[in-house]
């Protein structure tokens, strides 16, 4: 089948922009960056449907990569249902993204210049990486991927290298994920341990045989893992921050794929996770706590990708609840959904800054919707279908989650409905800002191209239809376990309830009476400050975590052991060596007879020492 | 020559290596310098003869000859170098000649 053919095509095109981009016109590297992800993605669906219906995973071996003792890794790619939805998520947004990017990014020029092949070499780089990632066979496949878009995230994040803002948020995303990294490594130091394989199969086999003790311990490291590169709580702080990149690199990176591989790799280990439920309590814990943390920040954000980046974070804690709770498919379910129409209100959003050249602040603008009326509607359709509308594709995705959660626990469908009102809220809040009332820039707004509007367009159809086109949960109900949960109408109609409940209130406090919202933030005073700070969580990490350390390095590290401890040894030596030197000089006076001198003086002293010690015998 | 005993023939010898050693150490010119190494030299000379006598052993002669060869071309060289510096320096005091020092 080929199935390295899939990854292949975007690194050919990494390669060819990367290398020669320079010397190409726009068009052609347009040309290679689209083409290598369409044919990635035309070459995934002709697998896909070779392979239908896929009932058991298909792989493929290409070589033995590792091999020392007991230890073996193959350079394996597999695929089965999960990773057929992955294949086609990535590859589908990606293409789409792509395509978007060629109109975002035309005006590339300045300081960066040469941006525009860059931009798409790393792009193509990500894709290569992001579908490494979801084809692995083994764990450690799938940890190069994971690196790998990493990397290409830090190389995104920074893309404009020249602004200082942009190069501390790409650091912090990468020294963030380092921490969840470091999860992840000793997660898989414990599985080849524990089953002498990284192999998927080999080790999910095996699972059930091992105690709970060990299976909680990996489970728990791997969430580690997940919520560094998921940017969930404690770990989700990089990913605000990562809106400095370009708005497409949000959409595909940090919306659309990247950010779901912690949840997918938390899918693909189902067999470790449901025999450990300490560990899966903790992701649903994780889960539904971030969800509701983030989305109360999202309410207080005044530049519109802040608000978005918020809401990712939030719905990414949807999907751990989902995965948390057992219903590993509604989580799947939900990232799919949040692909579709996450990556539209991030594009709507680029659409946005883009006809406002460059302005992300929400209080510079209002009344777009007649400007640029292709932009509001498409990003309507993401905003209604992130709300929970009934029959929206975000709707569909939400309740599989809430169902699974009232199962679960009953609080955390509680707090996940308020959280999906809050979550209305705070999205039809940055609609309202955006595209109702009077325009308050300065700019002079105009409708973005056809290259930009078409990816729009088709990922609004997708917002609203993905519900009925993809039912992912009975696609994947062979692969997971079944879980129980009942629909109930009821719950459906309150989580319902409260999106719409959430859409009225910030139509009220937005649109009818502007002035509510300022006045609702001057009367809570402290509490809003919070908020709007982000509860300072960002301070209590500079002053616990990097203070601490930056000083430890700097004093310790630096001023105390490497300038006192190993620079001061060897100066030292060279000191007593010049103190050494410096006496037995003397005795080089230049006058010949004190050489003679000392002459006498040592063969009279060595005969001294033989007539001592009994002479020559 | 039975009569006289070894002993008078050492102490010559070490007397005469004295005087070689007070000349060298003390004296400023460096032809009595010179001088002075000669007498060193042949003071070990004696020592040699004297115990290759005692011993009626060949092996102190043929250092003894050794030695005076080495001694020759030691001259040769030495009067050399002597003559030479003093060309250059118009001076032969021994203390005046440290140009490596300084």
């Amino acid at each position: 089948m080929q199935l390295w053919l899939i990854p292949i095509f975007p690194l050919a095109g990494f390669l060819i922009n990367g290398l020669f981009g320079r010397r190409f016109s726009k068009a052609l590297v347009s040309v290679f960056g689209i083409g290598s992800v369409a044919l990635s993605f035309a070459w995934a669906l002709k697998t896909l449907l070779a392979l239908a219906p896929l009932n058991t995973a298909y792989s493929e071996h290409y070589f033995t990569w590792i091999q020392s003792g007991a230890f073996q890794v193959n350079w394996d790619f597999s695929v089965d249902r999960l990773t057929a939805v992955m294949l086609m998520v990535v590859t589908g947004i990606g293409s789409l993204i792509h395509i978007y990017s060629v109109g975002y990014m035309a005006h590339e020029h300045g300081p960066n210049h040469g941006g525009f092949y860059r931009f798409f070499a790393y792009l193509n780089l990500f894709m290569f990486f992001m579908l490494t990632l979801v084809l692995g066979a083994n764990y450690l496949i799938l940890f190069i991927g994971w690196e790998g878009v990493g990397l290409c995230s830090y190389l995104l994040i920074g893309f404009y290298f020249d602004k200082k803002f942009a190069t501390d948020a790409g650091n912090k995303a990468f020294i963030v994920n380092r921490i969840g990294d470091f999860g992840f490594s000793l997660a898989m130091f414990l599985i080849f341990k524990t089953f002498g394989s990284l192999d998927f199969g080999t080790v999910f086999r095996q699972a059930p045989a091992a105690s709970e003790a060990v299976l909680t311990t990996i489970g728990l490291l791997l969430l580690l893992g997940a919520t560094g590169k998921s940017a969930q709580i404690p770990l989700y702080v990089w990913l605000p921050d990562a809106m400095a990149g370009p708005t497409p690199v949000s959409a595909l990176i940090h919306a659309a794929t990247m950010v779901t591989a912690g949840v997918y790799m938390c899918a693909r280990s189902f067999p470790i996770f449901t025999h450990a439920p300490a560990a899966m309590d903790t992701i649903a814990i994780i889960g539904i706590a971030t969800a509701f943390f983030a989305a109360t920040i999202g309410m207080a954000q005044n530049d519109i990708k802040k608000v978005f980046a918020y809401s990712t974070v939030s719905q990414l804690g949807y999907m751990f609840v989902g995965v948390g709770c057992g219903a590993f498919s509604a989580g799947v379910y939900h990232l799919m959904t949040h692909a579709f129409f996450k990556a539209l209100l991030f594009l709507g959003s680029g659409s946005v800054i883009h006809a406002l050249s460059g302005e992300q602040d929400m209080r510079n603008m209002g009344g777009l919707r007649t400007k640029i009326p292709i932009t509001f509607w498409t990003m309507m359709c993401a905003a209604v279908a992130i709300a929970g509308v009934p029959f929206t594709s975000g709707f569909f995705s939400k309740d599989a989650i809430l169902f699974a959660a009232n199962h679960h626990a009953p609080w955390m469908y509680w707090v996940g409905t308020l959280t999906a009102g809050i979550t209305a809220f705070y999205v039809f809040r940055a609609m309202f800002m955006t595209f109702f009332g009077r325009y308050r820039g300065n700019a002079h707004p105009h409708e973005s191209p056809a290259l930009m509007t078409g990816p729009l367009i088709v990922l609004a159809i997708l917002s609203l239809g993905g519900g009925f086109l993809f039912k992912i949960p009975e696609f994947l109900g062979s692969l997971f376990p079944t879980l129980e949960a009942p629909e109930d109408v009821m719950l459906m109609v309150i989580s319902s309830a409260a999106g719409l409940l959430g859409i009225l209130i910030a139509y009220v406090m937005y649109v009818v009476k502007p002035g509510t919202a300022d006045s609702i933030a001057g009367s809570l005073g402290g509490l809003y400050k919070l908020v709007l700070n982000k509860y300072f969580v960002d301070e209590a990490y500079d002053a616990t975590v990097v203070k601490p350390v930056v000083n430890g390095s700097r004093v310790v590290l630096w001023r105390g052991a490497d300038a006192g401890l190993i620079d001061g040894t060897v100066n030292g030596i060279g000191t007593a060596a010049r103190a050494v030197g410096g006496v037995l000089r003397q005795m080089q006076s230049g006058n010949i007879r004190s050489y003679a001198t000392w002459v006498l003086f040592g063969s009279v002293l060595l005969i001294v020492a033989m007539s001592l010690s009994g002479g020559l015998r | 020559m039975a009569a006289i005993p070894i002993s008078w023939f050492l102490t010559l010898s070490a007397v005469l290596f004295a005087l070689g050693v007070a000349g060298f150490l003390f004296r400023r010119n460096i032809v009595t310098v010179f001088m002075s190494i000669e007498l060193m030299l042949n003071a070990v000379n004696l020592t040699f003869i004297t115990f290759s006598y005692h011993f009626k052993s060949v092996d102190g002669h043929l250092f003894a000859f050794f030695v005076m060869v080495v001694a020759a071309a030691e001259a040769a060289v030495g009067l050399a170098i002597i003559l030479t510096v003093f060309k250059n320096r118009s001076t032969l005091n021994i203390d005046a000649i440290d140009s490596m020092k300084n």
